[in-house]
C-alpha cells in the first residue's frame, strides 16, 4: 500500500540531508607514487535522519556500520565530509557557535572512561555551568542538585568521586551532564551495554522520563534489537553507512520489509524459543573501503537478484497502515514493495 | 553405571585481596550429565566466572579452592594446592573452554592453523601432517570458508566471529566431553552471536558434549541450553529447566531479572532490580538476595537457605517461593 509521500511536520528539530563522513587511508610510497586512486572509509555514506522534538528514534545495526561515527558528527565531534546538517532549519556550520553546540549532547558508551577521575561529580557539572555561563555563581550549587534530582540521584552523590559510583550511577552522572546544558537533542550511544542487566532497565526508563519531561529529542544508538523496541517509537537500521529501512518501531519490527532488516530481527536472541522461518544473515559486513558495486547488502542477501548487483536501489518512501494509521515507512531495495521473485 | 559426566560438590573458592578475602564462589553444587546443556546465570560479579574457572583450575594468582572438590567422570580433578600438578590433572580431562574475548584467547604471532595443530598434536599421537590435515578439517567444520588459505593467516587478519569460529576448532580439537563456555558471545554482533550460537547448538547435537554455558543474558542462554543454575552473591538460588523457570521462577532474584530484562517478543514496563549486589567480603547475614527483595519477611534475615527441591522439579533456595510472582508471561 503505497501513498505519496507528504511533507514533513514542523516539529523537525535536527535533519541531516545526505551526510557524509569518509576517513582517508594513509597510504605507503609506492601507492601514491603509482597514482593508485585514494582510498577512503566511507564511514557513513549518504544518510537522510529526522529528529523530532519529544521522540526517541532508535539506530541499530552490525558494529562497523557507521552508527557511532553518525552520532559523533551530529554532536560536532567529527565534521561531516558531505551533505549537510540542518538544527531548527538553519546550516550546522563544522564550526559550532557554543550555543549550536550546547543543543546537541552526547552520552557515551562505557560510563567508567567518559567520566574524569580526579573530578567528584559536582565539581564535574559545576565545570560545565560556569564554562557555559549557564548560571550565576551562587545558584551553581543549586542547579547542581536539580540535575541530581532529574536523573534520580542523591544530592549527597555530588561530593563524591565517579570510581565510588556503581555502572549504573556513573551513566547517570554522565546523563546529568549531558543533561547540563540544557540540551534539545540527546544522542545516546550504546547507553546501557556496558551496565549489568538488572540495572540497564532503570537507565532506560530515565531516558524514557527525561524524553517526556524536558521534551528532548533522543537518538538512541544499540545494537541490541529489544532494548530499542522498549524505548523507541522509530527506529532507524543502518548497513555500511547508509540508512536502509526506517518507520515506526511497531511497524518496523512486526513488518521488516528489507531482507537485512529481516535478518537482524531473525538473529535476536529470544527468551522463548520461537524460531520461525528464518532468514539466516551468513557472512561479516563487508568493507566499507571498496564498497560493493550496485546494492550494498546484496553480496550477502539471501534473495539477491541480477538487478540488485547492479544499481543501487534508492529509499522508497511508501505509507502501510499500522495500528489503524499511516505510518510512513522508507525502504532502500527493489523488491520491497513488489513481491520479491522467489527464484534467483 | 552413572552417566554422570561432571559433578562439582560444594565448591568454595576465595579469593585474597587488599580489602580482605572475597568468598567468590561459596558453596555451589552442579551436576551435569552427559549431553546436558546447562547454563549458569547471573549478574557479574556473582561469581560465575570464577566457579567456572575453578572447575579447570584456572584460577588467578591469590584466588583458590579453599573446599569442595570436582569430580569428572567419577574421578577427582580438583585443582587445589600446587597449582601446576594439579592443573596439568584437570587439564588432562577432556574438557574444553572458550572464553569471551577470542583476540585475547588466540595467540597474535602464531599462524591459525599452526595454533589448531598445536592443540592436536597436544591430545593424540600423529604426525605433523596429519595435524595439519586435523586442524584444516577443524576449520572447515565450525564454518570457515577457505580453511587452507585461512589456516595460513594470523587470528588478526579475522573477524571477531571467525575468530571465535578459531577458538571453538581449538576447543574441538580434544575432541571433548564437556565444553566449558565463558560468554563466547558478548563480544560479537547479533548477527554473528546468532550464527556463533547455532554452530554450538549444532556441534553439540552432532558430538555429544556436554556443555556448561555461562551468561548474563538469559536469551543467550534459553537458546543454547536445556537447564538453568541462576547464580547470586556466590550461590545458586535457583536451578531448573529453562521453560519453567521462565514460565514460573521460583526465586524472586529470577523472577526480577526476568522483569528486567527487555525482551523482544514481550514489550512491557521495565522494572529494574533496586539495590545492588552484596558485597562478598561480607556478605549480609540469611538470604543474600534478602535486603533487595520485595518478598523479604522476618525469618529471611537470619539462617541458612540451602537450595530444596521444588514440586514441579528444579530447586530454589527461596523459603517464600510459593509467593514469587513475574509480570513477565512466556
Amino acid at each position: 500500500m503505497i501513498v505519496p509521500e507528504e511533507p514533513v511536520s514542523t516539529s523537525v528539530l535536527l535533519e541531516t540531508r545526505d551526510l557524509a563522513v569518509t576517513f582517508p587511508i594513509a597510504r605507503s610510497g609506492r601507492e601514491r607514487f603509482g597514482r593508485q586512486p585514494a582510498l577512503a572509509v566511507h564511514a557513513v555514506d549518504g544518510v537522510d535522519l529526522v529528529l523530532t522534538r519529544g521522540q526517541a528514534l532508535g539506530l541499530v545495526g552490525e558494529s562497523g556500520c557507521g552508527k557511532s561515527t553518525l552520532a559523533f558528527c551530529l554532536a560536532g565531534l567529527i565534521a561531516p565530509t558531505g551533505g549537510e546538517l540542518l538544527l531548527d532549519g538553519k546550516r550546522l556550520e563544522p564550526t559550532r557557535t557554543a550555543i549550536d553546540q550546547r543543543r546537541i549532547q552526547i552520552v557515551f558508551q562505557d560510563p567508567y572512561s567518559s567520566l574524569n577521575p580526579r573530578l567528584t561529580v559536582g565539581q564535574c557539572l559545576a565545570e560545565l555551568l560556569r564554562v557555559h555561563h549557564l548560571v550565576s555563581r551562587g545558584e551553581v550549587r543549586g542547579r547542581c542538585e536539580e540535575l541530581m534530582k532529574l536523573v534520580d540521584l542523591p544530592v549527597d552523590a555530588l561530593a563524591v568521586h565517579p570510581r565510588k559510583m556503581s555502572g549504573g550511577q556513573r551513566q547517570r552522572v554522565a546523563i546529568a551532564r549531558a543533561l547540563a546544558v540544557e540540551p534539545d537533542v540527546l544522542i545516546a550511544d550504546e547507553p546501557v551495554s556496558a551496565l549489568d542487566v538488572s540495572v540497564q532497565a532503570t537507565i532506560l526508563e530515565l531516558l524514557d522520563s527525561l524524553r517526556r519531561e524536558l521534551d528532548l529529542a533522543i537518538l538512541f544508538i544499540s545494537h541490541n534489537m529489544a532494548v530499542v523496541r522498549h524505548l523507541c517509537e522509530q527506529v532507524a537500521v543502518m548497513y555500511l553507512g547508509r540508512i536502509i529501512e526506517q518507520s515506526s518501531a511497531e511497524n518496523l519490527f512486526t513488518d521488516p520489509r528489507h531482507p537485512y532488516t529481516q535478518g537482524l530481527i531473525a538473529a535476536v536472541p529470544r527468551l522463548t524459543r520461537k524460531r520461525s522461518q528464518r532468514i539466516a544473515l551468513t557472512g561479516d559486513l563487508p568493507s566499507p573501503i571498496h564498497l560493493p558495486q550496485g546494492c550494498r547488502f546484496h553480496p550477502r542477501c539471501p534473495l539477491c537478484q541480477p538487478v540488485c548487483r547492479s544499481i543501487d536501489p534508492p529509499a522508497t518512501t511508501g505509507r502501510v497502515v499500522a495500528s489503524d494509521s499511516l505510518v510512513p515507512h522508507s525502504v532502500a531495495c527493489h523488491f520491497a514493495w513488489s513481491p520479491r521473485p522467489t527464484s534467483p | 553405571m552413572n552417566d554422570r559426566l561432571l559433578q562439582v560438590e560444594d565448591l568454595h573458592v576465595e579469593i585474597a585481596t587488599s580489602g580482605g578475602v572475597v568468598h567468590a564462589v561459596d558453596g555451589i553444587s552442579i551436576e551435569l550429565n552427559e549431553g546436558e546443556a546447562l547454563g549458569l546465570v547471573g549478574e557479574s560479579g556473582c561469581g560465575k566466572s570464577t566457579a567456572l574457572r575453578a572447575i579447570l583450575g584456572l584460577l588467578p594468582e591469590g584466588a583458590r579452592i579453599s573446599a569442595g572438590q570436582v569430580l569428572f567422570e567419577g574421578r577427582d580433578i580438583t585443582a587445589r594446592g600446587r597449582p601446576r600438578a594439579s592443573r596439568r590433572v584437570a587439564r588432562s580431562a577432556p574438557i574444553s573452554m572458550i572464553f569471551q574475548e577470542p583476540m585475547a584467547a588466540l595467540n597474535p604471532v602464531m599462524r591459525v592453523g599452526v595454533q589448531i595443530a598445536e592443540a592436536v598434536k597436544h591430545h593424540e599421537r600423529c604426525t605433523t601432517t596429519e595435524a595439519h590435515e586435523r586442524s584444516i578439517e577443524l576449520l572447515r567444520r565450525v564454518g570457515i570458508p577457505e580453511p587452507e588459505r585461512r589456516s595460513r593467516g594470523f587470528p588478526h587478519e579475522l573477524s571477531g566471529g571467525m575468530r571465535q569460529r578459531v577458538v571453538i576448532a581449538i576447543a574441538l580439537a580434544c575432541r571433548p566431553r564437556l565444553l566449558l563456555c565463558d560468554e563466547p558471545t558478548t563480544a560479537l554482533d547479533v548477527t554473528i552471536q546468532d550464527q556463533v550460537l547455532a554452530l554450538l547448538r549444532e556441534l553439540q547435537l552432532e558430538q555429544g558434549f556436554a556443555v556448561l554455558y555461562v551468561s548474563h543474558d538469559l536469551a543467550v542462554v534459553s537458546t543454547v541450553c536445556d537447564s538453568l543454575a541462576v547464580m547470586y552473591g556466590g550461590r545458586i538460588v535457583e536451578t531448573g529447566s529453562i521453560p519453567q523457570a521462565f514460565r514460573r521462577p521460583k526465586h524472586p532474584y529470577t523472577a526480577g531479572l526476568l522483569d528486567a530484562i527487555p525482551d523482544f517478543d514481550h514489550v512491557g514496563v521495565l522494572s529494574a532490580i533496586p539495590g545492588a549486589p552484596p558485597s562478598l567480603i561480607s556478605p549480609p547475614l540469611g538470604c543474600r538476595f534478602q535486603p533487595r527483595c520485595r518478598y523479604a519477611q522476618q525469618d529471611c534475615v537470619s539462617g541458612e537457605f540451602p537450595l530444596i527441591p521444588v514440586r514441579e522439579g528444579g530447586s530454589t533456595a527461596c523459603i517464600h517461593s510459593e509467593v514469587v510472582q513475574t509480570s513477565w508471561v512466556s
